[in-house]
């Protein structure tokens, strides 16, 4: 949790996701399809319970951003069942997935920040939207936009910035609110190997706070040299994979650059 | 209630120019047409209790000298005598001669022409009298006399308003109704150039009220915009309406006048008007998110 920030009331709802205490994503023979279209996802199970690292990978059209959409409740399942913090989706009523969603930060593959928004606006929102108090929203935004090396950008528009400034504020925005779940597509897609690996500290160090991490990504290097699971996708079908350093916790591994000025954030 | 700022760029989308303008037309008929209904009903009020506290007794021209002078006398007694009379006169025949000028000519041409006698009865105030039952007693001392309350002429003007002021009010519902349909299309069209920037905001968890209110804090803040705008055509236009009536001759056209409630009623409108434009974008926003998953 960003410093300064509590969590915002006490309602039923959300003492219910905080004690679930089981898995907190689920899919169960999960299938998608567009329309008429073919499936594009087909029997989907797994089960991910809190605090893992996940990559999620696959050649372009396999489903992942499909997969993510399914996750942070963008789309529905055509078949099956999803469960996110022990709550079937399905069953949820419209009025209380704002909450579920509060607790999911999102990587978009094409950032999708508000144009007409300062970098500095677009990272509040979620606090924001969430209710936090100005002073708490104007202190931590700051902190982690500096953290993230665009200081100098705060008041920038998305147009303004590159792609790599872009994506780094957008990651920024999906953290901000230290989300239980994370879901990031290509998070580092265009950033340099230095700046990739920086972010993945930052996702690293979420996850040694308890975050849960799915990761879509083409990078081989990063998947190997970090050594966490994989979920692979091939033609809509999917198959676990176990990380490189058996027995290894997700997560232990942040003790590179940066991660001792990004405690300092979170 | 009203969002302290906004993350959606609905001041960029033109909508907010069209808007207003919109409003300010609407807000103008809708004021013309409320003042022609307030007038009405003060007018017609003011009519109905005038003319109800006079009545009109009629003694036929058939009776002439010493008979005439004989029954206007025996009449005045009667009508003065009934409770609930203030007072009685009879209208004399110079007056009626003025009263006929403008419709029969110069008053020489009409030395031959038969004249009832008209008498004026002006009741006290609240008093209820029963017209019929005089004008009974009126016709059996004076064959031929009769009493009239005005009734007819009354109702039928009194219908006329009444009438009249329902169209007013049909008005202002159809304007009402044209305002809202705009409220709800331009909503609409908001809701769909900047449904990228909604749909974030839903993933980020937002609450539908959340959306809601920025588009129902800009539609009143345009809907007042407009409706100051509407009233301020329309105050010029209904002092001049009122000046031109005030040079008219006095007895042609009824005091055209409103109360001051009534101008307070109208300067309301604008008032009105954002608030009608803020419920409506925000019930439209509502409702078309519920749609949305």
């Amino acid at each position: 949790m960003p410093v300064g920030l509590s969590a915002l009331g006490g309602s039923h709802l959300n003492r219910a996701l905080e004690n679930h205490g089981g898995d907190v994503v689920s899919f169960e023979n999960v299938g998608l399809r567009y329309g008429l279209g073919p499936e594009v996802l087909q029997d989907v199970s797994f089960r991910l319970p809190s605090g893992s690292f996940y990559f999620l990978i696959g050649p372009s059209g396999a489903g992942k951003s499909s997969l993510l959409k399914l996750g942070y409740l963008a789309l529905k399942p055509t078949r099956g069942l999803i469960s996110l913090f022990g709550r079937n989706i399905a069953t949820t009523a419209r009025g209380e997935l704002p909450e579920l969603r509060r607790r999911i930060g999102v990587v978009f593959q094409e950032f999708r920040l508000l144009r007409h928004l300062s970098a500095f606006d677009n990272v509040a929102l979620p606090l924001r939207v969430a209710g936090y108090r100005e002073s708490d929203v104007k202190k931590n935004v700051s902190e982690l936009l500096a953290w993230v090396g665009l200081k100098g950008h705060m008041q920038s528009r998305p147009p303004t910035l590159s792609g790599g400034q872009q994506q780094r504020v957008a990651i920024a925005r999906a953290v901000i609110a230290r989300p239980k779940l994370l879901l990031a597509d290509e998070p580092t897609g265009n950033v340099d190997d230095r700046m990739a690996l920086r972010l993945m500290h930052l996702f690293d160090e979420l996850n040694k706070l308890g975050t849960t991490l799915i990761i879509a990504t083409h990078n081989e290097h990063l998947v190997k040299s970090l050594g966490h699971p994989c979920l692979c996708l091939d033609g809509g079908r999917l198959e676990i994979t176990p990380g490189k350093a058996a027995g290894r916790t997700a997560g232990t591994t942040a003790r590179e650059t940066g991660s001792a000025e990004f405690g300092k954030v979170f | 209630m009203l969002a302290r700022r906004s993350d959606l760029p609905l001041d960029e989308d033109g909508l907010g120019r069209f808007l207003p303008w919109l409003i300010a037309f609407m807000v103008f008929l809708a004021t013309m047409a409320m003042a022609g209904a307030l007038v009405l009903s003060v007018t017609a009020g003011r009519w109905d209790k005038g003319i109800s506290a006079t009545l009109t007794a009629q003694i036929p021209a058939t009776i002439t000298g010493n008979a005439q002078r004989t029954a206007i006398a025996r009449a005045l007694r009667i009508l003065r005598a009934e409770p609930g009379v203030a007072s009685a006169e009879a209208i004399s025949e110079s007056r009626i001669m003025a009263l006929l000028e403008p419709w029969l000519g110069a008053a020489g041409a009409l030395g031959d022409l038969p004249l009832p006698i008209l008498i004026d009865v002006n009741l006290e105030p609240g008093a209820g009298v029963d017209v019929a039952a005089l004008a009974g007693r009126l016709g059996a001392q004076i064959p031929g006399a009769t009493v009239d309350d005005h009734g007819v002429w009354l109702n039928r003007m009194v219908s006329l308003i009444h009438w009249v002021q329902a169209v007013a009010f049909a008005v202002l519902g159809l304007i009402l109704l044209v305002s809202v349909g705009t409220v709800v299309f331009t909503t609409r069209t908001g809701l769909a150039i900047h449904h990228e920037a909604i749909e974030v905001l839903h993933l980020i968890g937002a609450h539908d009220s959340y959306v809601a209110k920025q588009f129902a804090s800009r539609a009143l803040v345009l809907g007042l915009k407009g409706g100051v705008m509407g009233l301020a055509l329309a105050a010029p236009t209904l002092w001049g309406i009122g000046l031109l009536a005030d040079r008219m001759e006095a007895g042609l056209l009824p005091d055209l006048s409103l109360a001051p409630a009534h101008w307070l009623a109208l300067a309301a409108l604008p008032l009105f008007a954002g608030i009608i434009a803020m419920r409506t974008a925000r019930r439209t926003v509502m409702k078309t998110l519920s749609e949305m998953l």
